[in-house]
C-alpha cells in the first residue's frame, strides 16, 4: 500500500483549484441555466427579451466552443471548508490554492486582472499580495476538504453597498435600503443576476455574508423561516422595480434575492448587498484524506 | 421597433438617422479601449497612435494568446461596464471624432448633451455574452499600447456584432433616463406599501 504524503494532498488540491477555476468561468451551473431560461419565459419588454435571448445563446457558444462564458475572469474567491483530521496544513492549502490559480491563468491562458492598487500595475498570474481570497470554516471530526471556487466579475463586485441602519430602521430600512442599491445600480451589475444581502453581525461581516448569500444555487431558501419570508418578498419587489435585463427596461431584473445573517449587536442593523451577475460562475470539488477529488459536490 | 446594419468608421449623418431603442449590427472596424488606455490619452496627455475619426470605441480588454511579436489570437472578447468611463466621453467626440461608445449597463445622463452636441450614440451590448461576442470578431488586426496589456488599444474586425441597442442618440433621448425615471417612480409606490 503506497503512503500518501502531504506533497501528494497539495498537488491534488492544487489541481483542483486550476481545474475549479477554469470550470467555472466555461460551464455555468444547470440551477441558473434553469433560472435564465424561466426568465426568458417571463420576460414581455422587446429588448428585455432580446437580451435574455442573446444570453442564452451565449451560454451554448461557450458549451460548443469550450470557451469562457464571459471574459471578465473576476478575481479568484474560495472557499474553504477544512475538517479537523485533514492531513493538510490550511498554509499550505492555501499555497495550493495559489500556485493552482496561477497555473490556470498561464497554461489557459486567461486574462490577468490582479493589479496593485496603488500602482494599478498588473500582477500578471491573476494572484498577489493577498490575492487569492480565500474564506475559511473548520469542521470538527472530519477529515475532507471542500473547495469552492466563486470567480467575482468586476462589474458585479463594483456595485456593492453597505448601510449600517439603527435598529430604529428595522426591517423597513433594509429593504429599503436594498431596493435602493438595485435600483441605484442600474444595469451595470449586468441583470439579471442574484442579490446577495448580508444582515447583522458587524459591517465587515455583513458584507461576508452577502458574498456567501450569492454562491448559493437558485432554488435554496435561507433555514430561518423570518429570513427566507424576507428573501421571498424582495425578491418580488425587486421585479417590479422596471430596471429589467441589462438595465433597459422589463420584468426580470433579478434571478434571485439571497440573505444571510449573524446575530448582531442589540445596537447594530448592518445592511450588505452583494451583486452577482447572471453569469454567476462557481464550481466545487471535494478532496478527501487520501487526495481524491470529486467534483460539482455543492456546499 | 427598427433593425438597423451599420458599418464602422461612420459618418456623422448615419450616426444621426439612429434613434434610441433602435436595434443593430456592426461591421467594419471597432477599437477596444479601455480605463487605463483612456487615462493615458487625457490624464497623462498622450496621443493615441491612429485615427480615431469616425470610430467605434469597445469598452473591453480581451483574453488573447500572444502567437508573434505585435500579433495575438483572439480568445475570449467581451465588454466591460461604460458607467467608470463617462467623463471621457466628450472629449472623444470633440478631440478625436470618435461616433460611437459601446459597452454595458449604459452611461450617466452626463453624456446625453454631448453626444447630442456632437453628433455620436452609445451601444448598449449584453454584458457577459463574450463567448458569442468572440465569434463575431473576424480578426485582431492591431495592438498598440501593448505595456498596458490588457488594457491596450485593440483593432478589431467585425461582422455582425451585436445586437446592439442605441441607449443614447444624438437627438437628447436615453434609455438608461428612462429606465431610471420609471423605476424611481415606481420604488417610491414600492417604499410607500412597506
Amino acid at each position: 500500500m503506497s503512503t500518501i504524503t502531504a506533497t501528494d494532498i497539495e498537488a491534488a488540491v492544487e489541481d483542483a483549484a486550476a481545474h475549479l477555476y477554469v470550470w467555472a468561468l466555461k460551464d455555468i451551473p444547470q440551477d441558473l441555466r434553469d433560472a435564465l431560461a424561466d426568465a426568458a419565459t417571463r420576460e414581455t419588454s422587446v429588448p428585455g427579451q432580446r437580451v435574455l435571448q442573446t444570453i442564452l445563446k451565449n451560454v451554448q457558444v461557450a458549451d460548443n466552443e469550450k470557451n469562457l462564458v464571459c471574459q471578465d475572469t473576476g478575481i479568484a474567491v474560495y472557499t474553504c471548508r477544512v475538517g479537523e483530521h485533514f492531513p493538510l496544513h490550511p498554509a499550505r492549502i492555501y499555497a495550493a490554492l495559489k500556485t493552482g490559480t496561477e497555473r490556470a491563468t498561464v497554461e489557459h491562458p486567461l486574462r490577468s486582472n490582479a493589479v496593485h492598487t496603488i500602482t494599478r500595475e498588473n500582477t500578471g498570474p491573476n494572484t498577489g499580495y493577498r490575492l487569492p481570497i480565500v474564506h475559511w470554516e473548520f469542521i470538527p471530526d472530519w477529515d475532507g476538504l471542500d473547495v469552492k471556487c466563486v470567480p467575482k466579475g468586476s462589474g458585479s463586485e463594483n456595485m456593492s453597498f453597505l448601510k449600517m441602519c439603527v435598529p430604529a430602521d428595522g426591517v423597513k430600512g433594509i429593504k429599503q435600503f436594498v431596493l435602493e442599491s438595485i435600483v441605484g445600480a442600474g444595469g451595470k451589475p449586468c441583470p439579471p443576476g442574484i442579490v446577495g444581502v448580508g444582515i447583522g453581525g458587524s459591517a465587515d461581516y455583513a458584507m461576508y455574508l452577502a458574498k456567501e448569500a450569492i454562491a448559493r444555487p437558485i432554488g435554496t431558501r435561507n433555514a430561518d423561516p423570518h429570513v427566507a419570508a424576507l428573501e421571498e418578498e424582495l425578491f418580488g419587489l425587486l421585479n417590479e422595480t422596471g430596471i429589467g435585463p441589462m438595465g433597459l427596461g422589463g420584468d426580470v431584473t433579478v434571478l434571485q434575492c439571497h440573505i444571510e445573517h449573524a446575530d448582531t449587536h442589540m445596537t447594530l442593523n448592518p445592511v450588505a448587498v452583494n451583486y452577482q451577475c447572471w453569469a454567476a460562475r462557481r464550481a466545487s470539488a471535494h478532496v478527501n484524506a487520501n487526495g481524491d477529488v470529486e467534483y460539482d459536490r455543492e456546499f | 421597433m427598427s433593425s438597423k446594419r451599420l458599418t464602422f468608421p461612420a459618418s456623422e449623418d448615419a450616426i444621426r438617422e439612429l434613434r434610441a431603442g433602435d436595434e443593430v449590427l456592426v461591421d467594419g472596424h471597432i477599437i477596444g479601449i479601455r480605463d487605463r488606455t483612456q487615462i493615458r490619452i487625457f490624464d497623462q496627455g498622450v496621443e493615441p497612435p491612429l485615427d480615431l475619426n469616425g470610430a467605434f470605441l469597445l469598452h473591453t480588454a480581451p483574453n488573447v494568446r500572444k502567437v508573434a511579436e505585435g500579433k495575438y489570437e483572439k480568445m475570449c472578447i467581451g465588454t466591460t461596464t461604460s458607467a467608470r468611463m463617462v467623463r471621457f466621453t466628450e472629449p472623444l467626440g470633440r478631440e478625436y471624432g470618435v461616433r460611437a461608445i459601446c459597452g454595458k449597463g449604459g452611461l450617466p445622463d452626463e453624456a446625453i448633451e454631448p453626444m447630442q452636441r456632437l453628433g455620436m450614440v452609445y451601444f448598449a451590448i449584453v454584458g457577459g455574452a463574450a463567448a458569442l461576442e468572440t465569434t463575431q470578431i473576424e480578426e485582431i488586426e492591431e495592438v498598440y499600447w501593448e505595456e498596458l496589456m490588457p488594457e491596450c488599444l485593440w483593432k478589431f474586425r467585425v461582422k455582425d456584432f451585436g445586437p446592439l441597442w442605441v441607449g443614447i442618440d444624438s437627438h437628447g433621448n436615453s434609455m438608461y433616463r428612462d429606465v431610471q425615471t420609471e423605476a424611481t417612480k415606481r420604488l417610491e409606490g414600492i417604499l410607500a406599501g412597506l
